[in-house]
This record gives structure tokens, sequence and C-alpha cells, in this order.
């Protein structure tokens, strides 16, 4: 088979019942929950810092990303590691789904109506047989440079 | 091998051989006989061409061949070494880099642009083109071990390879860590054996790893000899360049941060520092300038000093040209110590360089110097006398990746602090004596009589306060030319930590300069002892900062102060500059006697004398200050004496800019400004000592107008003199020190000088010996200024006069007498108070 035939493969997971997909070559591992250090005056979604064999990694809060509700306490989530040119970074899921190969004929743009703060980080939609994938930008996942004032504000 | 990594070989090769020709001929333009010398350079040359005709690089070749001719005859004797003749050489070998670098480049020699060169290289040789036989510059002296630097048993290793190494160590480092926590918790003696290897093991690699990557600050220096002598030419000095300590070793990332701002120094000592040869013949030096580079280690930093003995720093000029440029204003220009003033020349935008070279004096260059420094977590200092020179001194850390540092907690989370910024840990004890005390919520502690800010990590960083009401501990830290203390709720140990930047999400924060990995294995944040203390507000901006510290005066004017805010009686907001301020105090009502028909406290030991504000400034109305309880003292402290103040309330500490735009006819106020948008009255200290403690002072008397200078190391002391002599008419210049009051004296007309019998840092004698050299200074007649009894009876040798510091009378009657005998009397009747209030 050639690559444009296997199409893309996607590593998916799964935020506050919404299911994403990011393409498998960005990710570079998965891992349970990790002891976080936490950053004070961090930018809202920086959740932490986690050691990973030595290398200090930023772990972002997918739902706090997203503007989603916050996760239930007890409730710990995942690590997905993301591969990005200033090293890797981890983003904080519910759960880890199965890497799926998708192929372009299920693909589409996303709908309108999906949450302003989502449309921005969102490439597109698979249309699965029971549910859809939101397909995620990892770039613009990261990007979090706007939201850095977010909790600094009043903590004076 | 492949032809690549041949031509890669022969770059590296070619550069090192080039460095050390640089070096060499200048060397030989000093001592044009050395006939070994002159063999080596020939010999490098010849390798040059030899390879390159192998390689294939016709061009370089021809070059590399015509140098070799000349130099040749040269050898041969047919030729004498002038200085045309090094200039062609070294003409030559910017050729040949010029060269290499398009090989490096491009892989090919680049367009060939050097016929004219090869025309003066022939004809030189041929000796057709005329020798003028100038004299030969005036070169280099290192220190003599310097021959043949390859070594056989070194080996060339790629330095990413090293860096990856240091690398490795610094994981090992943090796994190193957490095993030796792991196995404290452990009894097991093997186990316990084994991590102590392991312990002892790292850190020993650790320290080789970490030489491998350390070089001589010679790599950087080979390079200045030639600059220095191409420097000098274009400015037509004699400059020679001497240099000591070209061993030491250094981090390769600091020596690379280092090389623009030392090249820039040194340049910038040629060009700005050394005068030329008429003028130091004029002014009785040698006719050579020297520039002395000095490296050495000292408290695991590196210190290196770069000093000439040039016309030095002119203040006056210095102060004019900050003027002129609006860095400073005028009245801040009149109190800044010396060396206030030297820091200006690092400020941006600045240079005392009369006209523009084609080397300096565009005014880029120091501010950036400054802050390439600051980057690696080093610091300048300059320090220069007129006329002799000036030394610029930088203080550079060892190495950047691997750091000692203070583990603090707060809030819960822990913290590190960088041990660089660190000055000394407080641990106050439930005792309430020397408890944080909150000005309005600006909290202060009072530190060996003197106020340090205070601020509180977990208000800082917005964390939960650990409530601990017994103990308070406060790390005091240094942040530029600052200190604050920082209140954490514990201090731990301290540990090697490897710093690690943080990723780009919180990049933007600045008050963290990094993370690193704990022995638990979980991540702690490293604070930036900056960014902690300008979140905090304790740290002004950095311009700001530049203010003078000299304000003990509350005169007229504007600048910059920090000003304790207060209320008395019915005036709602009073102004008294900070520094004035010795501490502030608390008393209940219940300690508070009467002795003498004044208030009185029993106070540290002694009887501190208390007056009231209100009493001085409202004398008909009913004195609330004294029936509060607790009573809110303020207390002037000189020496030995203090003197307190009751105020009805402290209000707040603030930093503004003051003017005062109306001037008060009350008894005890300066006049009122407006203050952080509110109208503020200033207190008149001295007047209301005056009033209210007559014996701190004695009463006033008009007199004449005289240039005095005190000098006096008490920016209080020199503000009180200033008030009483400026109130008598006289003209006052301050002085904190035998150089500054050398260097002023220079500057401007004194007729009498004040200075107390301990003036730093030989005491008033010191001065007057100092004086005596300098000549016309000597003439000026001097009073010394005792501060007790046994001092006065000292009478030191030289003096016109000896009087108690605070004997006001008897001060104002010893410098009516000597102005007089001087001849500066003045015409007419008492000059106009300069106190200027408007």
């Amino acid at each position: 088979m050639s690559a444009a035939e296997i199409g893309t493969q996607y590593a998916t997971f799964v935020v506050d019942q919404l299911f994403f997909g990011i393409d498998v070559l960005r990710v570079q591992e998965v891992l349970r929950y990790q002891e976080m250090t936490r950053v004070p005056l961090s930018p809202f979604v920086a959740e932490g810092l986690i050691n990973l064999r030595g290398q200090i990694v930023t772990a972002l809060d997918m739902r706090r990303r997203l503007a989603l509700p916050p996760r239930p306490p007890e409730r710990l989530p995942m690590n997905l590691v993301v591969r990005a040119d200033e090293g890797p970074v981890s983003l904080l899921v519910d759960e880890i789904g199965d890497v799926l190969q998708l192929d372009q004929s299920a693909f589409e743009a996303a709908p309108d109506n999906v949450s302003a703060s989502a449309r921005d980080l969102i490439r597109g939609v698979y249309k699965l047989k029971e549910r859809l994938l939101l397909v995620l930008d990892p770039d613009k996942t990261l990007e979090v440079d706007e939201f850095l004032e977010s909790r600094t504000q009043g903590s004076i | 091998m492949s032809e690549q990594d041949v031509i890669r070989e022969f770059l590296i090769e070619s550069h090192e051989n080039l460095n050390r020709l640089d070096q060499e001929i200048v060397e030989l333009e000093q001592r044009p006989s050395d006939k070994d010398l002159l063999a080596s350079v020939f010999r490098t040359i010849h390798t040059i061409k030899g390879t390159c005709g192998f390689l294939g690089f016709p061009c370089l070749e021809r070059i590399a061949h015509h140098a070799e001719t000349l130099l040749s005859r040269v050898r041969a004797g047919e030729r004498a070494l002038s200085s045309d003749l090094v200039a062609l050489i070294l003409e030559c070998l910017d050729a040949v880099r010029k060269i290499l670098a398009a090989i490096e480049a491009t892989g090919k020699e680049g367009p060939d642009e050097y016929a004219s060169l090869i025309d003066k290289l022939e004809s030189a040789a041929d000796g057709t083109a005329t020798d003028r036989g100038a004299a030969p510059a005036d070169a280099v002296q290192t220190e003599s071990e310097r021959g043949s630097a390859v070594s056989e048993s070194a080996i060339r290793v790629d330095v990413g390879l090293l860096d990856k190494l240091m690398n490795l160590v610094g994981e090992l480092v943090l796994a190193r860590n957490q095993v030796l926590q792991f196995t404290t918790q452990k009894e097991d003696g093997e186990l316990n054996a084994t991590s102590q290897r392991l312990n002892l093991i790292t850190t020993e690699l650790q320290e080789n790893v970490m030489k491998t990557r350390m070089q001589p600050i010679g790599v950087v220096w080979n390079k200045l000899p030639r600059l220095v002598r191409d420097t000098a030419h274009a400015c037509g000095k004699r400059v020679r360049l001497e240099m000591d300590g070209s061993g030491t070793e250094l981090d390769k990332t600091i020596i690379e941060a280092i090389k623009d701002p030392l090249t820039h120094l040194v340049r910038n000592c040629c060009d700005h520092g050394i005068e030329t040869p008429e003028e130091r013949a004029k002014a009785g030096k040698p006719t050579h300038g020297t520039v002395t580079l000095k490296a050495y280690h000292e408290g695991g930093q590196v210190n290196i000093e770069i000093a000439d003995d040039g016309a030095g720093v002119d203040v006056a000029q210095v102060k004019q040209k900050a003027l002129e440029k609006g860095l400073i204003r005028p009245e801040q220009a009149e109190r800044m110590s010396d060396h206030e003033v030297f820091q200006l020349i690092f400020q941006a935008g600045f240079s005392t360089a009369r006209a523009v070279t084609k080397v300096s004096g565009r005014g880029v260059g120091l501010d950036v110097v400054r802050s390439n420094v600051e980057r690696i977590g080093g610091t300048v200092d300059v320090s220069s006398v007129l006329g002799q020179g000036t030394t610029i001194k930088l203080k550079i850390p060892l190495t950047l990746a691997i750091i000692p540092g203070l583990v603090v907690t707060s809030g819960g989370e822990r913290f590190l602090i960088p041990q660089a910024s660190l000055l000394e840990l407080i641990r106050i004890d439930g005792d309430s004596a020397g408890k944080i005390e909150r000005v309005h919520g600006t909290p202060v502690y009072r530190r060996r009589g003197r106020l340090l800010p205070i601020a509180f990590l977990n208000q800082v960083l917005g964390l939960r306060a650990v409530s601990n009401e017994d103990v308070v501990n406060i790390v005091v830290l240094q942040a530029e030319d600052h200190q604050f203390g920082l209140v954490v709720d514990g201090i731990k140990d301290t540990q090697e930590i490897v710093v690690k930047p943080l990723g780009k999400q919180l990049k933007g924060l600045s008050v963290y300069a990094g993370a690193t990995i704990m022995g638990d294995g979980r991540v702690a944040l490293i604070l930036d002892v900056l960014g902690i203390g300008q979140r905090s507000g304790v740290l002004t901006r950095r311009e700001e900062q530049s203010r003078s510290e000299s304000q003990a005066a509350p005169a007229a004017g504007s600048d910059l102060q920090r000003l304790l805010l207060f209320q008395a009686g019915s005036f709602a907001r009073v102004a008294v500059p900070l520094a004035l301020v010795a501490r502030l105090e608390e008393f209940p009502q219940s300690v508070l006697e009467h002795a003498g028909g004044h208030h009185v406290v029993q106070y540290r030991g002694g009887i501190l004398r208390v007056v009231s504000l209100s009493s001085v400034l409202e004398p008909d109305s009913p004195n609330t200050a004294a029936t509060r309880d607790p009573v809110q003292v303020i207390v002037f402290v000189d020496g030995a004496r203090s003197l307190g103040i009751m105020v009805d309330q402290i209000l707040d500490i603030v930093e503004d800019s003051v003017a005062i735009r109306q001037p008060s006819k009350r008894l005890g106020l300066l006049g009122s400004a407006v203050v952080g948008k509110q109208v503020t009255d200033f207190l008149d200290v001295r007047a209301v000592i005056r009033a209210a403690a007559a014996e701190w002072l004695d009463p006033e008397q008009a007199g004449r107008n005289t240039s005095v200078m005190v000098a006096d190391p008490s920016a209080f002391m020199r503000g009180l003199l200033r008030g009483e002599l400026e109130m008598a008419g006289h003209r006052v210049v301050e002085a904190g020190s035998s150089g500054e009051a050398l260097n002023r004296l220079e500057h401007s007309q004194i007729d009498v000088v004040l200075t107390a019998m301990d003036l730093p840092p030989e005491g008033c004698r010191g001065l007057r010996e100092a004086m005596d050299r300098q000549g016309s200074l000597g003439q000026i007649p001097m009073v010394a200024l005792a501060s007790s009894e046994e001092q006065l009876r000292e009478r030191p040798e030289g003096f016109a006069d000896c009087q108690m510091r605070l004997d006001r009378e008897a001060m104002l009657a010893s410098i009516e007498r000597l102005a007089a005998a001087v001849g500066h009397e003045e015409t007419g009747a008492p000059a106009s108070p300069a106190r200027s209030q408007a």
C-alpha cells in the first residue's frame, strides 16, 4: 500500500465526552498521571511541570484549553506528550483511545456550530460510524500566549 | 576521509594558524631581529601555501606565495621589517581570511580581487616600494611562554559533543541526587556504600566534564594585540598591551559571551582612555599608553580587569554630557556620587568622545557591554581617577550550567534561589522587637538600623499564606544595586542545581529563571530575583534607579525620593524623606515618661527623647499624637544620639518625583507638593528639631556667602550641615569620601573645606595630604569636624581649625574668619538664602 492509501494515522483521546485525534507522528508518548509542580502566575491552561526522565515538560490542561468544564477532582488526567520545536509538551486529557487510520474521504472542515474556543484548534472532522472525531492542530493547541494574563490578574 | 572533511580540517587549521600569525607578526614588529619568531611566521605561511596548493585553491596559494617570498627576503636580511611591511602582511592575512570564509560558505574561493595586493607584495619584495622606514609600532608584551601551541597529547573534539556530555552529566547529577535521597531512607549498609561511591564518582565526573569545556581566556585575548595595534594606529596613538593571567579558564559558553564585550572595552580604552602622545607628554606621562588586561579567579568567579593609564573619566564632563542628553536632571547631577556618575557611561546613547571616529564615539556599545555581561550573571564596575586612568572590572561566573541554589518553601511549594543573589538569612522568633512592620501596606524590616523593603513570596506568587505567627524567615537578596528581603515560610538547604529553561508557554513569566529536578524527582522552580523584586514593587524600574542616594537634605527642587507619609494633628498628609528616617517605632502609652519637662521613652538601653510634631506645627491645638495608644514615633538618629518625633499615624512609603510648588511660612514645614496625586506638606526636619529640641542644634544667624565643601561619610550629617550653611548664606558642595572631595575640588571653586575627622578612606589627614600634593588645592583652608570631645582634643596638623560637628556658631565663625583671610570677602548684605523654595 502506498502512503496515500494508508491515509493519516491519528492518536485519539477524550476530553469531556468530545472525541479528538492528533497526528500520530506528533505524539511522542502516552503516560499515566504524573505528579506535577504548579507554576504560580502561569497562564490558566498551564497545569504544571512534570519530570519526564530528566526533561522538564510543561503540561497543558486540554479542558481549560478548550474552555470546557473542569475535570472532576477524583478523575486523574492522562498525559499525551506531543513533540514541538522547543521540546515536548504534555496535553492533559481524560482518556486515551486507539490509534485510528482514517482516509481523506470521511474528512470535512469543522462545522460552524463548533464552539468558538475550539474552532481555532480544530482542523476538521472525521465522520466515523458512531461518533465524530475532531482533528486537533498540534501547533495551535500549544500556542497559549494570549492566555498569559488570564490567571495572573488579581493575584497580588 | 571525504574531500569535505579534508577541507573542514584545512579551514580549522588555517584559522588557528592565522590567529597565531596575527599575534606573532605584531610581536615581530616589536622585535624585528628575533630570528626564531620570524622563522615561525615564515613556517606558518608556508604551511598555508602548501595545503591550499594541494587542495587546489590557486588564489589563496598565490597570496600565500607572495607573502612567503616577501618574508624570505626579510629573513635573508634584504628587507628591513618596517611598519609598512607589517601592515602589508597583515593585509594579506585579512585577504586570506576573506577567502577562507568564502570557501567555508560556498566551497569556492570567490572572485579574485587581489591583484593590487599581489602587486604591492611583489614590489615590496623587490624593494621597489618606497621604504619609509617608519618606526615599529608599539605592541604586545605577553607572558613569555608561547611556542608552538599544538601539542601531541591533544585531540580535537566537536563542541556539540561536549555540550551533549555536559547535558548528560547534568542528568546524572540529578539522578545521583535522587538515589542519595532514596538511600538515606533505607538502612542498607551495602546500598549506602555503593551510593556514596556513585556520589563521589559523579562529582568527579562533573568536575572533569566541566573542565573539558574550559578554555583559557587567552583564546579571546590573542585577538586583542592586533586590535590594539590597529585601533592605536587609526587614532594616532601609541599603546602597549599587557596581559596577565591569560591561562585563567572559563566555560566555553562564557568565553563566547564575553568576547564582544571584552573587545569593545579594549577598543574603548585605546580610543577614549589613552591620550595622544602629545597630550601624554604634556601631562608628564610616557608617550606610550598602557592597557592592562588581568584575569584571575576569586570566590568561584572570574574577575577580568581592563585598565588603562589614560585620561580617566572626567566626572564633570560626563555630567555635562548626561545633562545635554537629558539622561539626568540638573538637581540630580549636583548630588550624584562619582560612582553613580561612572554608571552613566553605561547608559544607552552615551558617549563622551568629542568626535565620532571610525572606532567609537557613536554612543552605542557600553550599554550593550553591560547588558551582555549581566545576561550571563556577571557585573561591571568602573573606577577612575582623573588624569591617571580608568579600570573596568568584570565579574563573571565560571559556568552557567550548574549553580548552587538555596531551597526555600512558600505556600506549600518549593522554590530555589540562586546563591549568587543571596546576601544573608534572617530568622525572627516570636520576639516583638524585631518584627516586620507595615507602613500602610508597605512592609519594612529594621536591619541594623536601616529599613529594608520586604516582599512576601506567597503574595508575590499569589500562593496561600501558611500561617506561622511565631517565626519569620527573611532571605535578603541583591538585585542590581538594590537589596530587599523576601519572606518565605521555610529555609531548607543549599543544593547544586542544573538550570533548565521553561517551555515557551511559560517564557513570559519574569519571576522564574528556569526550573530544575530535585532529589525526590519532582520539578522545582528557580526564582529570578530581579523579576521577583520588580513584581513585588520593592524594586523600581531601571531608569528610576539612577537617582542619587544623597538625598539627605529635604531641599526644594525636583527629584525622585522615597518619602515617608504620615498624619499629624490637622495635617492629614505630611512627608519626610525616608533617607533621614532611621526607624519607625510604636510605643504603648504606658512606657511614655516625663523627664526634664520632655516626653522620654526607655529605648534600646538608653533614653529616647520624643517630641510631638503637633506641638511644633500647631502649638495651640490639643496634642493628639501624645495621647494615642500606642504612640507612633519616627526616630531620627545621628551617631549615638537619637530623637523621636511623635505623629498621629504613619500612612505610607512612596517614591515620587518631588517638586515643592508652594513654599510655606509655617514653622516646621518646607512647603507643599503633590505626592501620589494628593497635596502633601513637607516636613522641615531641621526646623522641627530646632524648635522642639534646641540642644540638638543651635539658633540660626544670618551669614556670609562662601563656597564650602562638606566632606562627611554620613549623608544625614551632610544634609544637616548643608541646611545650616545654606541658611547662613553659604554655597555648599557635598562629598562622601576623600576621592570624591578631590574630584569636586578640582572642578569647583571652594573657599573652605569642612571635613569629618573620620572621612574615608584615610581620615581627614589623608584628604589634607592629598590636597597638598595637588599644589593649588594646598592653599584651601580646612576645618576638621570632631564628633566627640576626644576627637576634638586630637586637633590634627595642617588644619586651620577644629570644631565640634554640631557646634554651629563656632563652625560658622570659623568659616567666616577663614574665608575673609583667603580674600573671598563678599561685598554687601547677606545673600538671600540659597535654599530657594520656589
